[in-house]
């Protein structure tokens, strides 16, 4: 019993560290319209930084410079909004598709950099050397475990009140605004490439926020954690729950997490050995075919975007 | 004649670079009045009131509004200058309520910002009435009074006005256009691009015609209502250059 409740404890902390991405990217693109393709980047970062400045000094890498972990995951932050600031001041003025290519772009070069230069964060060893937070008073089992948990949580739910008040609050409606019509927004004194700079900046922090815990949970970062794969998920994830919808990313993210996790699990029980082999690829033919069904069937997504006008008038974004 | 409120003086511009649609056009607006902007389809009319909103870049010429030169500043910067421009379609925001609306073009009045949006549904009571409703929820013809509304808010002395009966009733596009004429009354002052150019040329108090990305002829609008020449330019029926 013990070791069910671990695993879905375990099970818990990752998804809800990804619905922190997938909120990230709804800013982006689900309010803003910003077509994000290098998602993993940005969660990079943020796990990179961390780990850096909050681990143990290292040989033949950058590292060890003791910073309290508060101020390392923050830091991690903001070294994602930093290169979302670089990033963004030369491509936000792309066009969605033009600026998928170049954020993917960033998101290859990332991936590159992280496994070539040694020096800087490993090479393909990755970033080891980081003592997660409390471990000397909670140990490294299922308290601690339960503790991360909790404080993953607590960060889940305060991003979704920070991003439901930015949403509904006149910075929130010039963000749909602009995304409805960029021209328009023009016409009426608005500079559309500093609000969506912003946007980008604000959603890639949050990405970095979910890079620096998942980089916590795991000790550890290497360039296996930034592959391309992880912004194909981050997407599904928003995609199948309801883009412009952060209840929606949130459940998308719990959804498709227990889909690749419960389809990983019935592959290595139930398919022949042969097939096996072939899990990874097989996982990426089934999300890919969820992908394609929602997109084909329901692509508002399973909670859609939903204006709610109240009495007062002021709009509420569910 | 007073001095003019805008000049565009031999501006040449388009949207692919050294491929320009317009050829050293030549518009002026004054105080107070409605200038109206005619031709045929293709002749550079959006794209002129486009280059004098900022969207597209001027490659030649410049343009100036009460005397200082506005050539080439972006679109966002010239309502701080008192130049509101109204889009031909896509005007408004849909996913927002009207009253929304109307605030995030009341975003720069401060503290007046609640007076203003009073007086505005003063002069569009059909706006007042539906000020919680969704913008896309609205008739073509109240979207555009949205639209001029939006445009108000921002406290213009000048409204570029992109074809704003495009696709209404000939009541709705009645209704838009008297509209306008009203405004001139407070001292706003319009340049309107039309295709419905027997209603235009009524309310107009001069009026441009392009072709080809040329001026053709100008003059007062109703000189220009019982003109041939001008039917046969704007219908096609002579070749231009020949006017």
């Amino acid at each position: 019993m013990i070791g069910v409740i671990s695993y879905l404890v375990f099970f818990a902390t990752t998804a809800s560290i990804l619905a922190i991405a997938v909120l990230g990217l709804n800013l982006q693109w689900g309010n803003t319209g910003l077509f994000n393709g290098g998602v993993v980047a940005f969660f990079g970062a943020g796990a990179y930084g961390t780990l850096i400045l909050g681990g143990t000094a290292q040989t033949g890498h950058l590292g060890g410079y003791g910073v309290i972990y508060p101020l390392a995951l923050l830091g991690g932050m903001a070294m994602a909004g930093l290169m979302a600031w670089i990033v963004g001041l030369l491509t936000l003025r792309l066009r969605h598709d033009y600026l998928a290519i170049a954020t993917f772009g960033v998101a290859v070069a990332f991936e590159n950099l992280m496994r070539n230069a040694e020096w800087l964060a490993g090479g393909a060893k990755g970033v080891r050397g980081f003592e997660r937070p409390l471990r000397a008073a909670l140990g490294d089992g299922f308290v601690y475990n339960l503790f991360f948990f909790a404080v993953v949580l607590l960060v889940l739910i305060a991003t979704y009140v920070f991003l439901q008040r930015l949403v509904v609050s006149p910075f929130g409606r010039l963000l749909r605004a602009i995304r409805e019509d960029e021209e328009a927004a023009q016409s009426l004194g608005k500079n559309p490439a500093r609000v969506r700079l912003v946007a980008f900046v604000t959603g890639s922090v949050i990405l970095g926020l979910a890079g620096g815990l998942y980089g916590t949970f795991y000790a550890f970062v290497s360039p296996q954690d930034v592959l391309p794969t992880l912004t194909f998920q981050i997407w599904a994830m928003l995609i199948v729950g309801g883009a412009g919808n952060n209840r929606g990313a949130i459940f998308g993210a719990f959804l498709i997490w227990g889909a690749w996790t419960a389809s990983g699990w019935a592959l290595s029980r139930f398919a022949p050995v042969e097939v096996q082999l072939y899990t990874g690829s097989v996982q990426f033919i089934l999300i890919g075919s969820v992908i394609v069904g929602m997109l084909m069937w329901r692509p508002q997504g399973f909670l859609p975007e939903r204006l709610v006008v109240s009495h007062k008038g002021t709009t509420q974004t569910e | 004649m007073s001095e003019a409120i805008l000049e565009a003086y031999a501006v040449t511009a388009g949207y692919v670079p050294d491929l320009p649609i317009l050829r050293d056009v030549s518009v002026t607006v004054q105080p107070g009045q409605i200038t109206l902007i005619i031709g045929p389809n293709g002749a550079g009319k959006s794209t002129l009131i486009k280059a004098i909103a900022g969207l597209l870049p001027v490659s030649g010429g410049h343009i100036t509004f009460a005397g200082r030169d506005i050539t080439g500043i972006r679109t966002d910067q010239l309502s701080a200058h008192g130049i509101a421009y109204v889009p031909q379609t896509d005007n408004i925001f849909r996913s927002l309520t009207i009253r929304q609306n109307l605030d995030l073009a009341l975003r720069r009045a401060g503290s007046e910002a609640a007076a203003r949006m009073g007086l505005l549904f003063d002069q569009f009571p059909a706006l007042a009435a539906k000020q919680r409703d969704k913008a896309g929820t609205l008739s073509g013809g109240q979207r555009q009074f949205l639209a001029i509304a939006m445009a108000l808010a921002t406290g213009p002395r000048l409204i570029l006005m992109d074809e704003p009966s495009a696709g209404l009733s000939p009541k709705a596009a009645q209704e838009v256009l008297e509209h306008a004429r009203a405004l001139t009354a407070r001292g706003v002052s319009i340049l309107l691009v039309e295709q419905n150019v027997n209603q235009a040329l009524r309310l107009a108090d001069h009026c441009f015609i392009l072709a080809e990305g040329r001026n053709q002829i100008d003059g007062p609008a109703e000189d220009l209502r019982d003109n041939k020449v001008v039917g046969e330019i704007y219908l096609g029926n002579r070749r231009v250059g020949a006017a």
